[in-house]
């Protein structure tokens, strides 16, 4: 028995999930570590090749370009770890950008924070139209959402038709959200930071925080535990939607023109930086941390290879290799886990 | 403390639990007993508050009480500790314990280290050394039992029930949990033991009931009772003229199973089955049965031993080998792995040998139809239509469909595992004359069943296993259910 101990304490994979015991060793375990390594080797090699890589509008402009994915990828974060996914992000984005011009060449005077919630209570309106169809219909959300990415796209050419709202249709200081600084990052930037440690704290921090990951981990035995699984999944689309919002207004800040197709395709990179970022695709381990840290690799890696001066088709080449070496790792990690399960148990016997 | 009087739980036609009766004291050990099938683990279920028991009465503590939810019952006070845990796997130790109540630091955000330590405490009291730190994916099921164990307890359970905690432990890992229910019966805790091993039953616990066909037999004092006082009352019924076997002549050796072992599975397994006979092999769940016919057919590996049809040695680890050489598996799943749900009667039967019936590399819808149509009318399995799915069978046409899907291979020899399970009583008999029918056609019938009138009735030999080898071959005439069952069970009951 002690042999079999010694075995399996030997093979644990991992603090998965933020729960290691402190000191240098779980920081080894972690799962963003990978993804931190990259990010540095390749800001790294980068910089030495074209050193205006890491310039203040350098690096100003790295993170400008992560921040609305950022945004994105925590609230698929909060979908992924209970084992469900909103592929519609990219259009609820477009819908709610769209809104933020037209409101804007309504109501001009209309206070910026106002627009904000605005757009966040319009997010959150479409993420509990995909909630309610998961949690009541019982579809996978795979399909719900496939269905709804066409649906919120359709609406948004509808409403928009050819028409689209360019930058100086909005108030400077709306702009200025994306230009000004405060110590060096954007203030849209700030906020996208500021959603990954809210939601950090309420996943690390919060029973119902936990509850996602053992949603994700085990349904039926989350049921079985008397955990509120429809509610909390509900709860899940429904802030998805609302950082979706917010991220659409964002959008509507940092870039010139929004219109009918604004947004087309972004769940595909937000569900690739959760991946990339180490949030198990079948729910239950990974972090927003984590998956913030995938977006700003991706999107860093599209600065490096301009930079770097790689042809530009080769770019999502290397973003798709870049995804399948997350999965292996992960796939690989999960066997070795499994093997010593086997050797454990064949021992027990 | 807890006590349960006149339970009954119905699905359908299906009587799951007639009289379900059971009353726990604190500080005591109770053991309930009773053959597969006895309503022990509906029983448990009502419990456990995952069913809601039709009539009878259920009181903790004297007063009434009506479980909606598992939630109710475990803050009334009942932990179930099942077979197999489920824990969350990609959770911590520490977690898995305080799902859902983590303790909360000053900030009233969750204190991984309070909810660690109150781990390591109840870790400690319980004598076991398990971190609590990582992660839940890859502990042994006694490690994985023994934090459901350290749950209960941190959830002031009153009444703990364990489901058959032995089955998949090692003798160490045993003593160890033998010791902790000492423990904690001597605090005070009611604990009902559910195992069909009777050395584990006499030595832990302090009264044993017994059921059977889901009645409630008798509650004894474990020193006042013998084991085969016990066997008697599980088995005591009338049996013999339920399933009688048809004469049939038995011819040659079809198949010769020849010292087959896999390594903590199943050990020196020898037997052979002739044309014409059915060999049943009998056994709790879990003593190996399945994994020996799996092993027999090639779809599981074996470490050692040789396998061999009408004198041809089979390839190991080769299906498609294995039914070349004229076997058939019907396997006791039959929603999961004998049957494809949602395709038509008419292609379920023909699934086996739809090579047959290709035509230019397509298969000829017509030849398949009228074959499939001849066996179904041989089987009479009563479907509104060949095309209809097989999902809207009953369980029993179900199985008929499965066994004409191997008939049409024309085999010398079926494996069927658990022929009637989860199959309504009238239809059973008919599975049954179907079975005895295949015999008496010179067909070699290895049959698993834990079904003991299944077993006496329809066997022309019966081979009893019990964790992993074969303990017992009795013929016809020696099965009776007291020897069955005593080798079944009992660890000294070896005889050959």
């Amino acid at each position: 028995m002690s042999s079999t101990l010694r075995h399996e304490e030997k093979g644990t994979t991992a603090a998965r999930a933020g729960g290691g015991s402190g000191g240098f060793g779980s920081l080894l375990r972690l799962r963003e570590l990978p993804v931190l390594i990259a990010l540095a080797l390749l800001v790294l090699i980068t910089f030495l090749n074209n050193p205006l890589f890491l310039s203040p509008q350098g690096v100003k402009d790295l993170l400008l370009n992560a921040t609305i994915i950022v945004i994105l990828a925590a609230g698929q974060t909060l979908l992924i770890i209970t084992r469900n996914i909103d592929l519609s992000v990219g259009s609820m984005l477009g819908l709610v950008a769209f809104g933020t011009g037209s409101i804007f060449a309504a109501m001009p005077d209309l206070p910026i924070l106002a627009v904000l919630l605005l757009g966040m209570a319009f997010g959150a309106l479409l993420g509990m139209v995909n909630g309610f169809l998961v949690t009541v219909a019982m579809v996978p959300a795979l399909v719900i959402t496939l269905g709804t990415l066409y649906v919120f796209r359709g609406l948004n050419n509808a409403w928009a038709g050819g028409k689209q709202y360019f930058a100086g249709d909005r108030p400077e200081a709306f702009g200025a959200l994306s230009v000004d600084t405060v110590l060096g990052f954007p203030i849209i930037t700030l906020l996208a930071i500021a959603v990954v440690a809210a939601v950090a704290v309420y996943m690390a921090g919060t029973r119902p925080g936990r509850d996602l990951y053992a949603i994700g981990s085990d349904p039926e035995a989350a049921k079985v535990l008397g955990i509120k699984v429809s509610k909390r999944v509900f709860l899940a689309f429904l802030a998805n939607g609302a950082l979706a919002g917010l991220a659409g207004v964002l959008y509507a800040s940092r870039f010139n023109s929004v219109g009918a197709t604004t947004g087309t395709g972004m769940e595909l990179d937000v569900v690739a930086a959760a991946v990339v970022g180490g949030v198990a695709i079948f729910g239950g381990s990974g972090t927003v941390a984590g998956a913030a840290l995938g977006a700003l690799l991706l999107t860093t890696i599209t600065s490096s290879l301009t930079a770097l001066r790689v042809d530009k088709f080769w770019q999502q080449a290397i973003v798709g290799i870049l995804i399948l070496t997350a999965i292996v790792i992960d796939r690989l990690a999960s066997l070795r886990t499994a093997r010593k399960l086997r050797i454990s148990e064949a021992r027990n016997v | 403390m807890l006590s349960l009087t006149g339970a009954a739980k119905t699905f359908g036609p299906v009587v799951a639990l007639a009289d379900g009766t059971v009353e726990i004291r604190a500080g005591e050990i109770h053991a309930l007993v009773g053959e597969n099938g006895a309503g022990k683990s509906t029983l448990v279920k009502i419990l456990a508050g995952l069913y809601h028991p039709d009539s009878g009465d259920f009181r903790l503590s004297g007063e009434p009480v009506h479980f909606r939810s598992v939630a109710e019952s475990k803050a009334a006070g009942i932990s179930v500790i099942y077979q197999e845990p489920t824990l969350f796997p990609d959770l911590t130790v520490a977690e898995n314990i305080f799902i859902g109540r983590q303790p909360k630091g000053r900030s009233r955000l969750i204190s991984r280290a309070e909810m660690r330590r109150q781990a390591s405490e109840l870790f400690g009291r319980l004598g076991v050394p398990i971190d609590p730190s990582r992660a839940a994916e890859g502990l042994s099921i006694a490690d994985q039992q023994i934090i459901e164990i350290a749950k209960a307890i941190s959830l002031d359970a009153r009444v703990l029930v364990m489901d058959e905690p032995t089955a998949a432990l090692s003798g160490v890992e045993v003593e160890r949990l033998f010791a902790v229910a000492r423990a904690l019966r001597d605090k005070g805790t009611g604990i009902l033991f559910i195992s069909h091993r009777f050395d584990e039953v006499f030595d832990l616990c302090d009264r044993i009931t017994v059921m059977r066909d889901g009645r409630y037999i008798a509650t004894h004092r474990t020193a006042e009772v013998t084991v085969e006082k016990i066997v008697r009352e599980m088995v005591g019924r009338d049996i013999g003229t339920l399933f009688p076997k048809a004469e049939a002549d038995i011819g040659h050796t079809v198949l010769k199973v020849d010292g087959l072992s896999r390594s903590g599975v199943f050990r020196d397994i020898s037997f052979d089955v002739r044309a014409g006979e059915i060999v049943a092999l009998a056994g709790l769940v879990g003593a190996g049965r399945t994994e020996v016919a799996r092993a027999v057919f090639g779809i599981d590996p074996y470490d050692s031993g040789q396998v061999s049809v009408e004198g041809k040695p089979l390839k190991a680890r080769n299906p498609q080998a294995a039914i070349a050489a004229g076997l058939g598996f019907v396997p006791e799943d039959r929603r999961k792995q004998g049957l494809v749900m949602n395709l038509s009667v008419a292609r379920n039967v023909t699934l086996t040998l739809r090579n047959k019936f290709v035509t230019a590399g397509l298969i000829n819808g017509g030849k398949e139809r009228a074959a499939a149509k001849e066996w179904s009318k041989r089987l009479q399995v009563k479907a509104g239509s060949q095309e209809h799915a097989v999902s809207t069978l009953s369980g029993g046409n179900q199985q008929k469909v499965v066994l004409a899907k191997w008939l049409a291979t024309d085999p010398k020899l079926l494996i069927i595992d658990e022929p009637t399970r989860g199959i309504d009583v009238g239809t059973k008999s008919e599975v049954h004359r179907l079975i005895s029918d295949l015999a008496g056609r010179g067909i070699a019938i290895l049959m698993i069943s834990s079904e003991l009138p299944e077993v006496l009735g329809m066997a022309d030999r019966v081979l009893v296993m019990r964790e992993g080898r074969i303990t017992a071959q009795l013929d016809r005439a020696d099965a009776d259910p007291e020897s069955v069952m005593h080798a079944a069970t009992s660890s000294t009951g070896v005889t050959e």
